[in-house]
């Protein structure tokens, strides 16, 4: 967000240090959203046109205007890797008109944005599909932006605080309409069961702030659910966070260490953050082994059983979202 | 001795002050040496702040004597004694010597509240307070290397009354001889170091005092203490340490608490100090400053005369006057890299610098993650300075080798802020 308010300045300053993988000295894959989420979720007094997002800069007060192009451009000189269009984004909690509206508005403005890309053979343009949780709606902007030749596609305006019922039908109504042959990437999931029951349903991207977030403040990732080891009970708890864990916390820290140096350090913090990383991409690459092995529905079994004391505590969402793709949860 | 093997051996002494050597066969097996002058490695509860291990070894050498202190340590003590296996394994810290010390030099905490028979510290739920029982208890379970002796130290406010002085030094000696007591019968102790600590606040005479009761006292070093906070003129504080190391015995080392400013530290080094704690790469890093002054006087007169011009020609930024040790300001010993000068300066924080955050990163990008308030900041900012600081002691101590003190004085000192480029 910070790097979009400076950047809609000027992006020379990123430019002469070779994008954002020579600022930061990244050399691997970079992916930048469209800047248009945060505009509308972080900054007051934003009003959408069709020209673009416009909003009052927190920094200094000014009017900024976020268009498609201007979105593009700045993501050109960030030089990621993977870029999102500027969609036209909607709460999925919001019902009528505006939600039509954006969705039409989306397409145009994917036209646009793959128009302003200046690095097509560089960089990868992915639509976003919208539609809010109205299934006409959305089959609609499936059968519209599909006609369009972009590398990937994301399945936007979900994960914003709908009922998990509507939530995987949209998914899975997406994944049934996208290409076979192009990445579906899913914004803002998530939790391990949504990871897991949306990889089932056919996504093979996602993003979420969620793990490093509640490492900050002390919850630990683990196949049972989660440890916050801040709480008293792990004051004298001497095993490791997840004694199968491999991750350098695990095997080099107690939960009662990292219990009381809470209370001292921010190392704390990084300690929990390595550990919820090494967990999801643990669990992502147990996935893909498992799907290479052709024993996916098995471990959907062993990962919902570990993680939920008892069958009948398995989410109602998740056991209907598995059904449909015939994984029948024991 | 309290069957501590910790030896001095010394290699150089100049002008009857100034000591270069190294502390030798410390730790439980012996194995490890410590390099004189030389610091510690300052830690919160066993952990340099901000850095796992693993980004702690990035750096290439590590003071071998890791500090903890009490009042970090306190409020976990029943932790530690269902633990049972001391502190180092319940921190999972590397194998090193852990020395653990009474008061974190980089915490200012409230006076006031000690007695004839207890001192306080302050700890993440308040003020704990410690009989030297309770401190010897401590140290049963902490288990250390070594460890200094509980002490009355706040005498460094300004105003200090002559008695209160005096008490602190009576105190610290009864403290003294009741904690070796308590240590020669703790078999858990044995093999451990115990420094005494020598007081006085600012009275030549009481400091004598304390100095040479404190020497009759069966102990393997010395803490020198209540010259914290900078309150203290810095010229008498060099008068007043020099006067207490001439009464201590040459073959024992000497470390000063509270003392971590670069000029301090040679003016300290100079007058008979051997050990610093490492707070000060700490309190450089919670500004968002990167430590940036010159130690390097490799023979090249040419340039080194020329590098000399160029900065006292360069802009000085606003700092304090050298007299001014007010510990929570910016020293001109470091770059204040939240100025928007830094906006697009693509060097490393160092020049030369082998460092992580120098082989890897630029200026700016440290800029930006203070200015977003990310927490790498601290990471990459803790692993620099600490390493510019360490590579500082090597220098003092290739300059007391070759009789160059008072060349690394002057570029030390004759530093000024990097010019804006």
């Amino acid at each position: 967000m910070f790097f979009l308010l400076h950047y809609l300045q000027g992006p020379e300053l990123i430019e002469k240090v070779n994008g954002l993988h020579g600022f930061m000295n990244w050399r691997r894959n970079l992916l930048t959203d469209s800047g248009g989420f945060q505009m509308v979720s972080l900054v007051e007094l934003s009003e959408v046109t069709e020209e673009g997002v416009k909003f009052k800069s927190p920094y200094d007060g000014k009017e900024i205007l976020l268009s498609p192009e201007k979105s593009i451009s700045i993501q050109n000189s960030l030089g990621s890797d993977i870029m999102m269009q500027l969609d036209d984004v909607v709460s999925s909690t919001v019902k009528g008109p505006r939600v039509e509206e954006a969705m039409h508005r989306s397409i145009r403005w994917l036209d646009r944005c793959i128009a302003a890309n200046k690095h097509p053979d560089k960089q990868n343009l992915f639509a976003i599909i919208q539609g809010g949780l109205d299934a006409e709606l959305r089959k609609a902007c499936l059968d519209e932006m599909t006609k369009r030749d972009v590398p990937g596609f994301a399945i936007g305006g979900l994960s914003g605080g709908e009922e998990k019922d509507d939530f995987w039908r949209m998914v899975t109504l997406s994944t049934d309409h996208l290409p076979r042959e192009k990445p579906r990437y899913l914004m803002g999931v998530g939790y391990a069961v949504d990871l897991v029951v949306c990889v089932a349903l056919g996504c093979d991207m996602f993003d979420c702030v969620f793990p490093t977030r509640t490492a900050r403040f002390g919850s630990a990732l683990v196949p049972w659910g989660s440890l916050q080891v801040k709480q008293k009970q792990y004051a004298k708890d001497f095993q490791s966070i997840d004694p199968d864990c491999q991750c350098p916390t695990c095997k080099r820290h107690s939960r009662a260490y990292l219990h009381a140096l809470f209370k001292s350090d921010t190392a704390a913090m990084h300690h929990i953050t390595i550990h919820n990383i090494a967990y999801q991409l643990n669990l992502m690459r147990s996935m893909r082994q498992s799907i290479v092995e052709g024993r996916f529905p098995e471990f959907i079994q062993t990962f919902m059983k570990r993680m939920f004391p008892s069958p009948d505590q398995y989410p109602n969402w998740a056991v209907e979202a598995l059904a449909s793709v015939n994984v029948t949860l024991e | 001795m309290a069957g501590s093997r910790m030896k001095l051996e010394l290699s150089k002494v100049v002008q009857g002050r100034c000591r270069l050597g190294q502390l030798k066969e410390m730790g439980r097996m012996g194995q490890h040496c410590l390099d004189i002058p030389g610091c510690l490695l300052y830690t919160h509860l066993g952990t340099v702040p901000h850095l796992t291990q693993d980004t702690l070894h990035t750096l290439s050498s590590l003071p071998t004597v890791t500090q903890v202190t009490l009042s970090n340590i306190a409020e976990h003590q029943d932790v530690l004694e269902e633990f049972k296996g001391g502190f180092k394994k319940f921190a999972g810290l590397h194998d090193t010597v852990l020395y653990c010390s009474l008061h974190d030099s980089a915490a200012q905490s409230p006076t006031g509240h000690t007695t004839n028979k207890t001192v306080s510290v302050w700890g993440s739920g308040g003020r704990i307070e410690l009989t030297v029982a309770k401190f010897m208890a401590l140290q049963r379970t902490v288990q250390p290397d070594w460890y200094q002796t509980m002490a009355d130290g706040e005498t460094w406010q300004t105003g200090i009354s002559r008695k209160r002085v005096r008490k602190s030094v009576d105190r610290s000696l009864a403290h003294l001889d009741e904690c070796l007591l308590v240590h020669q019968k703790s078999q858990e102790l044995d093999g451990v170091s115990v420094f005494g600590v020598v007081e006085g606040g600012d009275i030549l005479e009481e400091r004598l005092r304390s100095a040479r009761e404190t020497a009759k006292r069966p102990v393997a070093g010395f803490c020198l203490d209540g010259f914290q906070n900078g309150a203290m003129d810095q010229a008498l504080r060099s008068q007043l340490i020099t006067a207490v190391t001439k009464e201590l015995p040459e073959d024992k080392p000497r470390l000063l608490q509270g003392v971590g400013r670069p000029d301090e530290v040679l003016a300290c080094v100079e007058a008979g100090v051997d050990l610093f704690e490492g707070f000060f790469p700490f309190q450089v890093t919670e500004r968002g400053c990167a430590l940036c002054f010159l130690f390097d006087i490799t023979p090249d007169p040419e340039s080194a005369a020329a590098d000399e011009e160029q900065h006292t020609a360069g802009e000085t930024q606003l700092n304090g006057d050298l007299n001014c040790d007010d510990q929570t300001h910016m020293t001109r010993f470091e770059m204040d890299l939240k100025d928007k000068r830094y906006q697009d300066d693509f060097r490393p924080l160092v020049e030369g610098c082998g460092c992580y955050c120098c082989r890897n990163h630029q200026r700016a990008y440290v800029h930006h993650l203070l200015v977003t308030n990310e927490l790498l900041a601290g990471v990459l900012l803790m692993i620099h300075n600490t390493s510019h600081y360490n590579s500082f002691f090597r220098a003092v101590r290739e300059a007391l080798a070759n009789d160059k003190m008072d060349l690394l004085r002057r570029r030390v000192l004759g530093t000024v802020k990097e010019e804006s480029g």
